[in-house]
């Protein structure tokens, strides 16, 4: 394949990629999709969150799954970054810590796809019975 | 922080969290002056005079998840030993503009990394904000603007994997001295 060295070569890719995308177009709704959150303040940066990001994004792509990986802030968790959070369709999210490169491509394998709960997952806040 | 791209990464997100819709990073190589600058422009929400003073104090942060914030500490000392400085501007309600200059030959000075994937990565999480990356050395001149990217892309999203390959390879190409 020839590389792309110009907008005008990313051009002629295009409709290459718009069939790709339409395989995959099963819900244009992001509330359909599912969400990856990795986070990127200094904290995750500097833990290797970039990697981590790089490898979700190419491990849903080589699996056609249809999701979108961005970016969030820090929520306080800087021991244990990289953090990971996962919104699946109609579930609440779940924040995985310590996601190491290798942990990033079991969360795609087995949370994503198998729906496994890894290590690391970081609790949500404690409720008590009277605040219910 | 492990190199020089891993920083710029960094401080493009705190344009992000200000609210940015348009952010400009401009990396200059000079090799008659042996500097490295980097310029970050972006017209967020901007910072008063009282958060300005602060802003380099590693224990002063916006945040109310934490009590430190380093990002930009941390990047000042990286450039301060390799005899280089960092400046902030800033107004509230216009934007803010942080430069930063690194000897360039120095020992001390971070390699820059992965640059093209910060600039990718960065541009794909947001892809509301316009953002224009420049990069210039006494051979190269680059420049790399989202709106340019979506008008090529006629609709297909930047956050779609394969544009974020294509256009990684894009930048490297460009910004890669042959």
């Amino acid at each position: 394949m020839e590389k792309i060295k110009s907008l005008a070569d990313l051009k002629k890719k295009r409709e290459d990629l718009q069939s790709g995308i339409k395989l995959r177009e099963q819900g244009d709704n992001i509330e359909e999709m599912i969400q990856v959150k990795v986070a990127m303040a200094t904290c995750g940066i500097a833990s290797g969150a970039k990697q981590v990001m790089d490898i979700l994004i190419n491990e849903l792509n080589k699996r056609n799954i249809p999701a979108v990986v961005t970016q969030t802030g820090c929520m306080g968790y800087c021991y244990a970054e990289p953090t990971v959070e996962v919104k699946k369709p109609g579930q609440e999210p779940i924040v995985f810590g310590y996601v190491t490169p290798e942990k990033a491509e079991e969360l795609v394998t087995k949370y994503i796809i198998n729906n496994e709960i890894l290590e690391g997952v970081i609790p949500v806040n404690y409720e008590s019975i009277e605040d219910k | 922080m492990k190199d020089l791209s891993l920083h710029i990464m960094d401080i493009l997100q705190n344009s992000t969290r200000a609210g940015a819709s348009e952010i400009t990073l401009d990396i200059v190589e000079n090799k008659t002056n042996d500097t490295l600058r980097i310029t970050f422009i972006d017209n967020g929400s901007g910072m008063s005079e009282e958060t300005l003073q602060h802003v380099l104090d590693p224990f002063f942060t916006t945040r109310t998840t934490r009590k430190v914030g380093l990002g930009l500490s941390l990047l000042k000392q990286n450039a301060e030993m390799t005899g280089g400085n960092l400046n902030i501007k800033s107004q509230l309600g216009v934007g803010t503009e942080v430069v930063v200059v690194f000897g360039l030959s120095h020992i001390d000075r971070p390699p820059m990394g992965d640059l093209a994937g910060t600039v990718v990565l960065t541009a794909s999480a947001n892809p509301n904000i316009r953002f224009i990356f420049h990069y210039q050395t006494d051979v190269i001149d680059y420049t790399f603007d989202t709106k340019e990217v979506n008008e090529a892309l006629d609709g297909i999203s930047l956050q779609e994997p394969e544009v974020i390959s294509y256009l990684r390879e894009m930048i490297a190409e460009n910004i890669t001295q042959k």
